[in-house]
């Protein structure tokens, strides 16, 4: 056990330095790493996850990792031969993901990744895995936000660029004010005391937030659909072999009931009713 | 690869003019206050000079995001100081100067007390000696000079200052780094044109205030 754990902090160090490098643009030493890692099935995998999301993507404090995404691509890997223990975790930022994909400092990427055009010309994607919506989170006693219309008198949050910020400016309700943030953690704090009226983002994000042991009970979801995020996995371009392979994996995955659990296990409470899982449309 | 710029989709220089208001605003403004913070550090009243190097010594190493972002949550969200901004827009914008002017002071009022060190104590003596008072001889002889020897470096903070607005992105104020978060966001597939875009942008900023105040700190130094 304690082997295990001087490994993980040695494995978590080793993580650091390599998103320090990556940072610099010096991506010498953590190319040739990742190489080594993408061998054989006795070596580790490397795959790009969010750190920082409660029920999809999170680190947590005694340095496990947990949520959605996490048991998506643990799924993954043992379906691709890795066994749990074999998986080496990266903060995958998403400004930085299609360039970890492309220089190969990870396998693949189960991060909240909607599919769209633009990533498309970059990298390829398996899946999708979830469909997600981008929806309100409010305050569990408030239920003055009813339909998108509402928007315009109230007080919004979201973090500063995000597609859900710009829909909100762009198009759904240009005359919300709308409060840019550079985390969740703030947008909640905001909506907690009341300086806003709601948070918006996809849906799976808001359920969360609403789903942590601290939150609970303090917040609901409005359930509006205002735009659909099909959810991939990132992987190499030309890599069509892992594609199949993923795809694969993630038709067993919903066959076998692991993907309805995991679901219901990291969002459930949220009272979040998910959509069914999606049809498998890339690569296939 | 840049042909995201034509679809009419960013305001790349409404972004920049932002990051301009919030860079002159705030250089007035810190220029101000760094000069009252110089006066009082140098000031012959105990209790001025203790707040003077407190105040300067607490700012100057508190991180600039930790200001701006403790204006936003704490004086806004907290205690519901918006300094007189209806939206989040103009409120965020205001925290902003404010956080940035704190902030800036501190350095202006350095780099003028090394001013201040640089004119003769003669100077000052013969001030005093003619009975100008202690306001008297520092806004008319010493402030005068001081600041005719610190022009280049207070151009190095005014560059730091215009680079630091990018903080601002923090609250939500709409300036360069924040259109360049959204273009991240949209444009994947331009990742480094979007980045050699706003890099671009800020040396044509700074490289000319650089070049425009050298050479005026050339042409009013004071030659002794």
């Amino acid at each position: 056990m304690k082997v295990l754990k001087t490994g993980a902090a040695v494995a978590t160090a080793v993580v650091l330095a390599l998103t320090a490098t990556a940072c610099g643009g010096g991506s010498k030493d953590t190319a040739s790493d990742a190489g080594a890692s993408g061998g054989s099935k006795s070596d580790k995998i490397v795959i790009g996850i969010k750190f920082d999301q409660p029920g999809l993507g999170l680190k947590t404090p005694d340095g496990k990792f947990e949520g959605f995404d996490v048991d998506v691509a643990t799924y993954v890997a043992k379906e691709l031969g890795y066994q749990p223990d074999q998986i080496e975790w990266k903060q995958a930022i998403s400004a930085e993901r299609e360039n970890l994909i492309s220089n190969g400092d990870v396998k693949f990427i189960a991060a909240t990744y909607s599919i769209n055009d633009k990533r498309k010309a970059k990298v390829d994607f398996a899946g999708p895995y979830f469909l997600a919506h981008q929806d309100l989170l409010v305050r569990a006693d408030d239920s003055s936000i009813t339909k998108v219309e509402d928007l315009n008198k109230k007080k919004l949050c979201s973090v500063t660029g995000s597609t859900s910020a710009q829909n909100i400016k762009k198009d759904l309700a240009k005359d919300a004010d709308l409060l840019e943030q550079g985390g969740y953690s703030e947008c909640l704090t905001a909506l907690e005391n009341k300086s806003v009226d709601a948070l918006t983002t996809d849906n799976s994000i808001l359920a969360g937030y609403a789903a942590q042991e601290k939150n609970k009970g303090k917040f609901k979801l409005v359930g509006l659909s205002m735009s659909n995020e099909n959810y991939g996995i990132g992987l190499k371009k030309g890599d069509k072999d892992l594609q199949t392979k993923i795809n694969a994996a993630l038709k067993k995955m919903v066959a076998d009931g692991s993907w309805e659990a995991a679901i219901k296990k990291n969002l459930g409470p949220a009272g979040y009713k998910n959509e069914p899982a999606p049809q498998i449309t890339e690569g296939s | 690869m840049f042909d995201f710029l034509d679809s009419g989709q960013y305001d790349l220089l409404g972004a920049f003019w932002v990051t301009v208001q919030l860079t002159l605003y705030s250089a007035v403004g810190s220029l101000i206050w760094g000069t009252v913070l110089a006066g009082m550090r140098v000031s012959p009243v105990p209790l001025m000079r203790a707040f003077g190097t407190a105040y300067v010594n607490l700012v100057r190493n508190t991180p600039l995001t930790l200001l701006i972002i403790g204006s936003s949550l704490g004086l806004s969200q907290t205690l519901g100081i918006n300094l007189g901004g209806e939206t989040f827009k103009e409120t965020g914008f205001r925290l902003a100067v404010l956080a940035l002017t704190a902030y800036t002071g501190t350095f202006v009022c350095e780099a003028l007390r090394s001013g201040i060190n640089t004119v003769p104590v003669g100077q000052a003596e013969a001030a005093r000696a003619l009975g100008l008072s202690f306001f008297q001889v520092l806004t008319l002889i010493v402030l005068p000079q001081a600041f005719r020897a610190v022009i280049a470096p207070l151009a190095n903070v005014l560059i730091a200052l215009t680079k630091n607005t990018t903080v601002a992105a923090a609250i939500g104020v709409a300036e360069a780094a924040l259109l360049m978060k959204e273009m991240i966001e949209n444009e994947a597939d331009a990742l480094f044109a979007v980045f050699g875009i706003f890099a671009l942008g800020f040396c044509l900023l700074t490289l000319p205030t650089g070049l425009l105040l050298g050479w005026v700190a050339k042409r009013v130094a004071v030659k002794r």
